[in-house]
């Protein structure tokens, strides 16, 4: 009991709600938990999509230097991130991407040639394989996470048991449409997963700029929805809080907000220089705790890091890479009427007369 | 303002606007620029280069990243003494802040019978034309004129963007200043080194003739120059070019005398054709000079179609060729 409205405040708690970071794996490569089956295969499996999206990466990288591809956004660093988060889903489930987001893409069935397409200033690069639902890149930060919500709360009204995962970086939690996703998600308690990429940086602005927040996870608690802070560079331990978070959606138990805390080692886009903002100096360092270099330093102490095997398994990607940029550079010139064919289903009257004037000039 | 002893400068379009930044911070201390990476990074364009150190964090302002929030916490400020520059990083990004314009930034003046006012700047680089990726390449200039309060400023070269922009900067009512991106680095200008302005809602005429009009602004006076020149080269058509500068409130003089003289207009954008300015400048010239047109007015215009995917938007962007063909149509129609 206090005796005054002043003793009475000093004493309320802060709120003081902790978001510890899960691991799995160390970034030594050593066992987080003991009493843990970790299984190899799965993480055989999910060191190769990383070396594969990896390379990808910095294919693509060197086709934007080589004025192949246009402007592109990379996202080394942050595979672990988007491969442990994609392979938790099943075929029907809805992916709502960014532009950095090509990792989780290509694992969920994305082909490797419609991305480029994409980076090429192609807009069939947006078009994902048929029965795939992965919508095209969010490029207006933060708006997909309320597409997430709604897809996944029609799966409800359906009776469905699908989930939707809306991916976002740490810029995007300062956007107004965060929070009404966070809200509608929880208000309607619909199967959606929004999970965030916490790499520390919204192009030039870091994350302790961003917000006075301690962690993104904590903005769960406001909407009374489950936060998690995982370490975005653990595969495993992103995997299995995805899976955690996918099964208690399908279930009908609401939404969860992942904190997945990562790092790109690279710039914002081609377009971008970081040397403008940050110390390049802290990527090295970052490298220590680098998704692939970790889950190898597992691989080897269980034994079972076949160093043919992964030769073999980047010489094979490096194929599959290979021709699909000679594909999408060798596919069709990309079609001007397009832009006129799929405004609507069936074209205004003046956007018909539009069309037609724009064949004359073009055939002129 | 003219001395022949005036220091000059050669500067593209956006280091004349980063000239203009300068100079009306350090005059005006309660001037202040916010924006998502304008600090330590100078803008993704750079336009704010080199300010954050010599101002200072509590003038040049790296805000978390939303729009809606830059421009409803300028209101704010404008309220309560300050004079807000905000960057949206793209035209593009400007949506979420569209409420706190409609609803606020240009009705409290109203509301409050001239009590609270809003002076403040919104900086937007827009248009087509750098091959950057989707979304980033609209000109959705009609959506903004539409609106009561708000004047809207397009510039098409170095000078006139720093002059522009510091009368933005001195005017006492919200000014949302699109700067053309495809033009920001394309040419450079002579501009004064020192304060000058450009007044808003001035046009200005950049080549004179008496056959056609060309009405145009923004990334459009480059295209439509060219046309022009084509028209007298080959056709011994004389062209005369305006400059709008300012769509909102309208140069009505300048358009008049031009129409008046010519009797043959062709207007210019880039952003899209149904109710885009063009349809505005129609309904105005017949209002007011119907009867001197000699032949219907023909408009260039982006389609009625999204702002394409870079390997296309070529395609969609109004060019010399277009305007050529309808200055023809404009002269042959009778
Ligand atoms: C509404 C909106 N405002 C601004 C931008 C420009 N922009 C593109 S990416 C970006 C930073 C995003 O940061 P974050 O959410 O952390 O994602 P990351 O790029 O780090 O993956 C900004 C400001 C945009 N695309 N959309
Ligand atoms: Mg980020």
């Amino acid at each position: 009991m206090t005796t005054s409205l002043s003793s009475y405040l000093d004493q309320l708690e802060r709120m003081d709600h902790d978001y510890p970071l899960l691991r799995m794996i160390q970034p030594d490569g050593s066992k987080a938990f003991t009493e843990e089956e970790y299984d190899v295969t799965l993480l055989l499996s999910f060191y190769k999509q990383m070396l594969r999206a990896r390379m990808f990466d910095r294919k693509a990288i060197n086709l934007q230097r080589q004025g192949r591809i246009g402007t592109y956004a990379p996202f080394e660093g942050q595979e672990a991130a988007q491969i442990g988060s994609a392979s938790a889903l099943q075929q029907g489930d809805w992916m709502f991407p960014t532009y950095r987001d090509h990792a989780a893409t290509m694992t969920y069935g994305h082909s490797l040639e419609t991305i480029f397409r994409y980076w090429k200033g192609r807009i069939d690069g947006c078009v994902p394989p048929a029965g795939l639902n992965i919508l095209p890149p969010s490029v207006p930060i933060a708006t997909q996470l309320l597409h997430a919500v709604g897809a996944s709360w029609a799966e409800r009204l359906k009776g469905q048991d699908r989930v939707a995962i809306a991916y976002f970086g740490d810029g995007a939690t300062s956007e107004g449409d965060f929070h009404e996703g966070l809200n509608f998600g929880s208000a309607f308690n619909t199967p959606t997963i929004f999970f965030c990429q916490n790499n520390h940086f919204a192009i030039s602005v870091p994350i302790h700029k961003q917000m006075k927040s301690r962690t993104i996870a904590q903005k769960a608690f406001a909407y009374d929805i489950e936060g998690i802070r995982v370490d975005g560079n653990d595969v495993l331990a992103v995997y299995k809080v995805m899976a955690y978070a996918v099964e208690k959606a399908r279930r009908g138990d609401g939404p969860t907000l992942i904190e997945a805390v990562t790092w790109r080692y690279g710039a914002h886009t081609t377009a971008d220089d970081p040397t403008k903002y940050r110390d390049q100096s802290i990527n090295e360092e970052r490298r220590d705790e680098d998704c692939l270099l970790r889950l190898e330093r597992f691989l080897r102490q269980e034994g079972v890091f076949d160093e043919q095997q992964i030769e073999d398994a980047t010489h094979e990607i490096a194929m599959e890479i290979d021709e699909a940029v000679e594909r999408f550079e060798r596919a069709e010139e990309p079609n001007p009427h397009d832009m006129f064919d799929h405004v609507f289903e069936d074209q205004t009257p003046s956007l018909r007369e539009q069309h037609q004037q724009f064949q004359k000039e073009v055939t002129s | 303002m003219t001395s022949s002893l005036q220091q000059t400068k050669e500067l593209t379009m956006v280091q004349a606007i980063t000239d203009g930044l300068k100079i009306m911070l350090e005059e005006d201390p309660t001037t202040m620029i916010l924006g998502e990476d304008i600090g330590v990074n100078g803008g993704v364009f750079r336009a704010t280069d080199g300010l954050l150190e010599q101002f200072g964090e509590h003038r040049v302002i790296d805000t978390p990243l939303a729009e809606s929030g830059i421009i409803g916490t300028s209101i704010g400020l404008a309220l309560n003494g300050f004079k807000p520059i905000a960057e949206m990083q793209f035209q593009g990004f400007i949506y979420p802040a569209f409420e706190q314009i409609v609803s606020h930034a240009i009705r409290i003046r109203t509301r409050t019978l001239g009590a609270f006012t809003v002076p403040m700047v919104i900086r937007a680089p827009y248009g087509a034309g750098i091959h950057a990726p989707e979304l980033h390449s609209d000109s959705m200039e009609a959506m903004f004129t539409h609106l009561p309060g708000l004047k809207v400023v397009i510039p098409s070269n170095a000078y006139d963007a720093k002059g522009l922009l510091i009368s933005a900067i001195e005017d006492p009512d919200p000014v949302l200043f699109m700067e053309p991106m495809r033009t920001y680095r394309s040419t450079r200008a002579t501009v004064p080194s020192e304060k000058y302005s450009v007044k808003i809602g001035e046009a200005s005429t950049l080549t004179t003739g008496e056959d056609v009009t060309i009405l145009a602004y923004g990334n459009m006076i480059s295209p439509a120059l060219a046309a022009a020149k084509q028209a007298k080269e080959n056709d011994n058509v004389n062209v005369e070019v305006v400059d709008l500068r300012t769509l909102y409130p309208l140069d009505e003089q300048t358009i008049l005398e031009s129409v008046e003289k010519t009797g043959r207009v062709v207007i210019v954008h880039e952003g899209h054709k149904t109710s885009g300015f063009g349809a505005e400048l129609i309904a105005f010239i017949n209002d007011k000079a119907l009867f001197s047109l000699r032949n219907p007015i023909v408009r260039v215009t982006g389609y009625d179609v999204h702002v394409p995917f870079f390997s296309i938007e070529e395609h969609y962007i109004p060019n010399a060729t277009r305007i050529y063909k309808a200055i023809e149509t404009v002269l042959h129609e009778e």
